[in-house]
């Protein structure tokens, strides 16, 4: 195993750079279903996609809670606010494209307007879906579902959190969009490593700069931590799963203790995580920033891998990133 | 509540809910009056005759459920609903002004008697066969009403829950159309047509009723017989005559969208009024009087 070389670690933390356990974040969704399924008030809905988004798993153990919606967005949105208002605790699923993607309106106004207890899974997000290309590759939607009042949004980093975010979803009264990958992506966090629903974690320490990410890019974040630890710049690591609400006070307590943001997100940069920070510091406590993400444009068919270097997903843009970052500070 | 059976005392019910549709409308300055007056029967029906529902207790869980899709003709719930007693009668006039209950468009939070927000058309179709789907998997007893325009059945999403009503056997879900073929921008022909509506709900495995919705009798058999349906959703299309009791609005789609000024208002109460007196076998001057106790307008 190689050394680490970040200072504070959280209890539980499984990052290194030898890690080869991988798992797709859908599966930690699949399984907290499972878990929340004992509760007979908790419904699944599906717009044909029970395998892929995983649902399957919940589908199998609790046949009698899971309802197949065929392909209609638009009313499984309603149908979970119809469930919600006569007390059930509806989960719907589908790719992020579609859902949230097509059914916005339903979700702004039967759910979020009403402020039912309704959570959303968007799938597949991610240009990392890969070879299906621009029109299954969701950019967008965590800047959609951030504007609805009444919304949480959580990007969870690994596989295991997606499971805690899944099951700490019910604890919220109200709407949850939460947004998983395709992709397997390295297990970062195990059982014991802390989460709660808007707070984000430090995951590393640093002075030099911060770097704020969310879903996969909390890894390349301490993967570009460690190649920048080596260059003589110290890094610290946020995990921002929560992106509404934000963590205002841990993000700008980071911006004042190291003066330099980047953010990095499988998104486009405007209106999403790094859209959020931007917002957040530019009226509280500007610093120099950078954002990672989609660059204002549709992705294509590719291999997930080949998709993020040509986008610039990766721990190298975000040490670029950082390195520009350093270069504006000293500059003033 | 007590159920009025009396098809004489609903229709009385029904010019009296129109009445007090003309004068909010006319304090608000903006709204839908078409609609509101077309479904006043059924509304009278539906309230104080068909539904189970408490005024005293808006969330009893038993209670049949209204989800008014066509949010937009939210006057004739509201004054429906101020009649049963939910809230009181003189609110009414704060319709659409800032700090009411009676939002432009039904919110869920605002008012009782309101069981999910609604506006952009065909939502409260899911809203209700997600209502109906659950009300089944706990075994329970209740209705779900579901409210529809005609125009708003040009939305794509009205068909996905109706395929989705039918796939789980909802019967106890009732939906019923105001079908009065106008639409904002002109007759349903023209701008969309719809023709022919039973048969679309049929090919859809609906159980279908059609009947004059201005009709107090054919609107009690109807949804007598239809609370009683096994085995499908059932939908009753109630042909109405939009701006039904008010002579220069009735079959108008101008009217669709748009409300009395003072002195149209007048002339709308006065022939409403007119017609309540009818019902009740009143001379011409009690009705003038009705008008001058009613009718006042600041």
């Amino acid at each position: 195993m190689q050394v680490i070389t970040g200072r504070v670690w959280e209890v539980g933390m499984k990052f290194n750079l030898d890690n080869k356990e991988l798992v797709a974040s859908r599966d930690g969704y699949g399984k907290g279903l499972v878990v929340l399924g004992k509760n007979k008030n908790v419904v699944a809905l599906c717009c044909d996609l029970t395998e892929s988004t995983r649902v399957e798993w919940f589908k199998q153990k609790y046949p009698k809670q899971f309802i197949e919606v065929g392909v209609a967005e638009q009313n499984m949105a309603g149908l979970a606010a119809g469930l919600a208002l006569v007390g059930k605790i509806p989960f719907i699923s589908s790719y992020a494209v579609f859902s949230p993607g097509r059914n916005w309106d339903q979700l702004r106004v039967s759910v979020c307007y009403n402020n039912l207890n309704v959570k959303i899974q968007g799938a597949h997000a991610g240009i990392s879906v890969g070879p299906d290309g621009a029109t299954h590759q969701a950019l967008e939607d965590i800047a959609l579902m951030r504007v609805l009042p009444n919304m949480t949004v959580v990007v969870p980093a690994d596989a295991v959190q997606a499971e805690k975010a899944t099951i700490a979803s019910v604890g919220i009264k109200g709407p949850v969009y939460l947004r998983f990958g395709r992709d397997k992506v390295h297990v970062i966090t195990d059982y014991k490593t802390p989460f709660t629903i808007g707070k984000a974690d430090v995951y590393r320490e640093g002075d030099d700069v911060c770097i704020i990410a969310c879903g996969r890019m909390v890894y390349e974040a301490l993967v570009a931590a460690e190649s920048l630890a080596k260059q003589g710049i110290d890094a610290m690591v946020i995990n921002c799963h929560t992106i509404k609400p934000l963590d205002e006070k841990t993000i700008i307590s980071a911006a004042r203790k190291t003066g330099g943001i980047v953010t990095a997100e499988e998104h486009q940069i405007n209106g999403g995580l790094g859209g959020a920070i931007s917002e957040l510091l530019g009226e509280n406590y500007p610093v120099h920033i950078e954002r990672v993400g989609i660059r204002d444009t549709f992705g294509e068919s590719g291999d997930p891998d080949k998709l993020l270097e040509k986008y610039q997903c990766t721990n190298v843009n975000i040490s670029e990133a950082v390195k520009r970052v350093m270069g504006r500070k000293k500059h003033g | 509540m007590k159920r009025v059976n009396n098809v004489k005392e609903l229709k009385i019910i029904a010019d009296e809910i129109r009445l007090e549709i003309i004068k909010m409308l006319v304090e608000a300055g903006s709204g839908h009056s078409g609609g509101p007056l077309g479904m006043s029967d059924v509304f009278a029906a539906l309230y104080f005759s068909v539904m189970n529902h408490n005024p005293k207790k808006p969330n009893w869980e038993g209670r049949d459920r209204l989800v008014l899709s066509n949010g937009h003709i939210c006057p004739v719930l509201y004054a429906t609903l101020a009649k049963c007693g939910y809230f009181p009668i003189s609110e009414l006039k704060t319709l659409r002004k800032l700090g009411s209950r009676l939002q432009g468009h039904p919110h869920l939070h605002a008012l009782p008697g309101i069981e999910t927000s609604t506006g952009p058309l065909a939502q409260g179709t899911s809203v209700a066969a997600g209502m109906a789907y659950g009300a089944k998997m706990d075994g329970r007893k209740e209705k779900v009403f579901l409210s529809m325009g005609d125009g708003e059945l040009d939305e794509g999403q009205c068909w996905e829950s109706f395929m989705f009503a039918a796939k789980y056997k909802l019967d106890n879900l009732i939906g019923f159309v105001d079908r009065n073929n106008i639409q904002i921008d002109g007759m349903t022909d023209d701008i969309m047509p719809l023709r022919p509506v039973g048969d679309k709900f049929k090919a859809f495995n609906w159980h279908v009723i059609e009947i004059d919705g201005n009709n107090m009798k054919q609107i009690l058999g109807a949804f007598g017989k239809a609370r009683k349906y096994k085995g499908k959703p059932i939908v009753v299309i109630c042909n109405t005559i939009p701006g039904k009791g008010v002579k220069f609005m009735e079959k108008r789609f101008e009217w669709h969208g748009k409300t009395p000024n003072k002195e149209e208002a007048m002339k709308a109460l006065h022939q409403i009024c007119e017609d309540e007196c009818k019902i009740k076998g009143l001379d011409f001057d009690k009705c003038k009087l009705l008008l001058e106790e009613s009718g006042r307008l600041e």
